[in-house]
């Protein structure tokens, strides 16, 4: 140990005993990066009104509560259901965008990409009242599908920028040598490149669910009614006071993130995937 | 669409294939449509929209009087103080923990790294509603920070510690920190160890080598960073909303609140001009320092 302490730690001869104070700190940050989502995780398996950590009587009160409320299971419902259709359609549109910005050389390129990634650049607040706006013109407020239309803008760049980082380690040559043995442009795509750029298709679906189920501010707005999302609800809840059943919710989402983002992690990490 | 094959001598029907290649070009732009109409319509239009709206005054006329009214009352000049001194305290804060812990995590051996990156990533992958909740929770009156204080006797009696400026800070650090820590760790993966070898074997001592070799090669992605934090308080709706209880009251909220309570679109949509371009200017001088599908790979 104290020979470890000894050691020098960096090329410029700075011992690990010196960097104790780094490692210390270092090590605390990290606990509290993931403790405050865990601990909700045993709280919510708590008796009490008061979700004390460690709980005194443990207890699935609290999701009884969430799983016998017609209200929160309505708002489950209408999230699964806005997210998946949501992959559904960023998805494709997101794929043929990124294909088509990089294969075509046109002059506007650099625009049109821009444009593409503008979702991302404008607050959120203002992309809300905006479509919020647009959807009481349009008499498609409180919509499963504005809701949908909505996300699926949201989603967009992250599928643009996962499939165009693919594509661009991706040799075009090899679609060129099966077009140039007789295969039209679109069988050369679904049967040459879209097989090799799969796992970045993957983690672009899986992104686009989890930017519809995890949206809060655009949902804030422009779902209600029959049609509220679970974030709506959750944020309604919070303003107003602690809920214990949020606990017991807030455990759910996070098994649900972690899962599809371990997925994607494992996904990107292959061959033809991105960060 | 046939492929266009390669002429085998230049020259022949060079017009045609320049033809052909012009329609193939605009057909792949094509491929790109629905995603440009969709987000044309759905954002560009709308925002557009806002834009025409924040000229608008209450007799219906062309005006600056939602513009002029920002700057006349107080009270808007104290939301944006309050949320550039929020966005800055956030920011800095950030680089303050953000910067040591990605130096440590990138000094580790590549395994150990991942595992500790895993640490960052987890919050970042998380639900902001989650962890703004598990803070809240964390930190009420009779929550677990309260207890392990009063237990270990750092005060007396509970504190209210959320519903005001420090919960807000506190959530909104928590949240922040993987935008700063990922490009910085980047960064600081990509410098040459020989170079902090080089500065050492030609006598610079440990902090000295630091400050002048391995810093300034990191600065370009801690200045990223710390833009990207900014970038994304200023427009931070959701966190502060919660943790701050109401007394604290950034352009977003405000935003939200003159159309929810007051229905003022003109006021609102203002606020959100002025919101944008901010947001804009400081994207702009992002992208000098830094690619700008880096910058914004982090965005959620």
């Amino acid at each position: 140990m104290l020979a470890w302490l000894r050691s020098p730690a960096s090329e410029t001869g700075i011992s690990h005993g010196h960097r104790l104070w780094l490692y210390g700190i270092s090590i605390i940050i990290m606990i509290l990066l993931i403790a405050p989502t865990l601990i909700v995780i045993p709280m919510s398996f708590s008796e009490s009104q008061y979700l004390e950590f460690p709980p005194e009587s443990w207890s699935t009160r609290w999701y009884g509560h969430y799983f016998g409320s017609t209200e929160w299971m309505q708002a489950t419902e209408t999230s699964f259901k806005a997210a998946f259709l949501t992959m559904l359609v960023a998805t494709p549109i997101g794929v043929l965008a990124a294909y088509g910005l990089h294969c075509s050389k046109v002059r506007y390129m650099r625009a049109a990409f821009l444009l593409m990634i503008t979702p991302m650049m404008i607050p959120v607040v203002l992309v809300a009242i905006g479509v919020f706006y647009a959807y009481v013109k349009i008499g498609i407020l409180y919509t499963l599908t504005g809701l949908v239309l909505a996300h699926t803008v949201l989603a967009l760049p992250l599928v643009v920028i996962v499939i165009g980082a693919a594509l661009k380690s991706y040799d075009m040559s090899q679609e060129e040598a099966a077009r140039s043995l007789g295969a039209p442009r679109w069988k050369a795509f679904l049967t040459i490149t879209l097989p090799q750029i799969r796992f970045a298709v993957v983690t672009g679906a899986l992104l686009s669910f989890l930017t519809s189920f995890d949206e809060v501010v655009v949902a804030m707005f422009i779902s209600g009614g029959d049609n509220p999302t679970l974030t709506r609800n959750m944020f309604n809840a919070l303003r107003d006071q602690i809920d214990p059943t949020i606990a017991s919710i807030s455990t759910i989402m996070v098994l649900v993130t972690t899962l599809l983002m371990a997925l994607a992690q494992i996904f990107g990490q292959q061959k033809g995937g991105s960060g | 669409m046939p492929p266009a094959p390669r002429p085998p001598t230049a020259g022949i029907n060079e017009a045609g294939l320049k033809k052909d290649d012009l329609a193939e070009r605009l057909w792949l732009f094509g491929l790109a449509s629905p995603a440009i109409v969709l987000i044309l319509i759905i954002l560009i239009v709308p925002v557009g929209w806002l834009f025409y709206v924040s000229f608008i005054g209450a007799d219906g006329g062309f005006s600056f009087e939602n513009y002029q009214r920002m700057i006349e009352r107080k009270s808007y000049a104290r939301i944006f103080k309050t949320t550039f001194e929020v966005s800055f305290l956030t920011t800095a804060l950030c680089i303050l923990i953000g910067y040591p812990l990605a130096y440590f995590i990138s000094r580790l051996p590549n395994r150990l790294a991942n595992l500790c990156l895993i640490t960052v990533l987890l919050p970042f992958w998380t639900s902001l509603l989650v962890r703004t909740y598990a803070w809240l929770v964390l930190l009420q009156k009779r929550g677990i920070v309260n207890d392990w204080a009063i237990s270990l006797g750092l005060w007396e009696e509970p504190i209210k510690i959320v519903h005001n400026l420090s919960g807000t800070l506190i959530g909104m650090v928590h949240i922040m920190l993987p935008f700063l820590v990922l490009p910085v760790y980047g960064a600081m993966r990509s410098v040459d160890q020989d170079f902090m070898k080089a500065a050492s074997n030609l006598g610079a001592n440990p902090r000295y080598a630091f400050w002048t070799v391995f810093f300034p090669l990191t600065a370009p992605g801690l200045i990223a960073g710390s833009l990207m934090v900014f970038i994304l308080c200023l427009g931070f709706f959701v966190t502060p909303a919660v943790l701050g209880g109401g007394k604290v009251i950034l352009v977003s909220m405000k935003i939200v609140s003159n159309i929810e309570l007051f229905v003022n679109w003109g006021a609102a949509s203002a606020l959100g001009v002025v919101l944008l371009v901010l947001t804009l200017a400081v994207l702009w001088l992002a992208s000098r320092f830094m690619n700008l599908d880096r910058i914004t790979k982090g965005g959620r």
